[in-house]
């Protein structure tokens, strides 16, 4: 019983984040600062979602797997973000930022 | 030796625990399997530290409650700027930031921690430093005081 609502709550919350997430894609200017909004539907609301679908697995190997996919998640998303902004730089595009690289550091 | 004894026994127990069959038949296949992934890792010359880092293993469980701590606070940090309706809630910037770690190994654990933690993502890694894009001006200089660099696991192993 109190798993269950747990696991509803995650699960719940999970999808609130997602599209949180999805809102700050539309919100914010430009391509970098749009990845950071979907940076977090890659991270809490997989987390939150995983979480909640765990603990309605139970103690199980269907719980291993799902922990097995929360781990993939969490080293493969980085990589691809990672390659996207790459990608973007090389290609050119200049972020809007609201300082550069050596004049606004500390 | 020790490191394809231990990669073996990790095998084994990934494919057991992924397979859930007990059967003499299909535990022959799985061995036979992970033999053959040994066996072709040893050819390529691929089994080494930085493939399976099990030097690492002691300080893994740290670093992993230290990012998800890290990842649950920038996430609520990011969702509060993107609910904000009202005037100019986010600050773009690039930074540099230095990177402290010695081995290639530690270098992408921290460019993939800093990508992996919203408002903050690595477009640039070279071999001394790291340009970052961040989301507002907080979270760079939250980066810039060098607390999640300390924390990623990156010991030199001498070979």
């Amino acid at each position: 019983m109190i798993v269950d609502a747990l696991s509803w709550i995650c699960l719940v919350a999970g999808g609130l984040v997602g599209v949180v997430g999805a809102v700050g894609i539309h919100r914010f200017p430009d391509f970098y600062s749009r990845q950071h909004a979907t940076g977090t539907t890659d991270t809490l609301c997989a987390i939150l979602i995983l979480l909640g679908l765990g603990l309605q697995a139970g103690i199980s190997l269907a719980a291993f797997k799902i922990a097995l996919i929360f781990l993939f998640l969490i080293l493969t998303s980085p990589t691809a973000t990672h390659a996207l902004a790459n990608a973007a730089m090389h290609g050119g595009l200049k972020p809007k930022t609201d300082s550069t690289p050596g004049e606004g550091k500390s | 030796m020790l490191l394809t004894f231990g990669y073996g026994v990790f095998l084994s127990m990934f494919w057991l625990l992924l397979s859930g069959h007990f059967e003499p038949l299909l535990l022959g296949l799985g061995l036979a399997s992970v033999a053959l992934t040994i066996f072709l890792m040893k050819r390529m010359n691929i089994l080494d530290h930085e493939s399976f880092p099990i030097h690492l293993a002691t300080r893994l469980p740290a670093f992993f409650a230290y990012i998800f701590r890290e990842i649950v606070k920038a996430n609520i940090d990011v969702i509060k700027r993107i609910l904000t309706w009202t005037g100019k809630s986010i600050s773009p910037q690039l930074v540099e930031i230095q990177l402290p770690q010695k081995t290639d190994l530690g270098r992408v654990i921290y460019a993939n921690s800093i990508t992996l933690t919203p408002g903050t993502v690595s477009v640039e890694l070279t071999h001394d430093k790291v340009i970052v894009h961040a989301l507002a001006k907080e979270a760079a200089d939250d980066l810039s005081t060098g607390n999640m660099a300390q924390a990623v696991p990156d010991r030199v192993i001498d070979k």
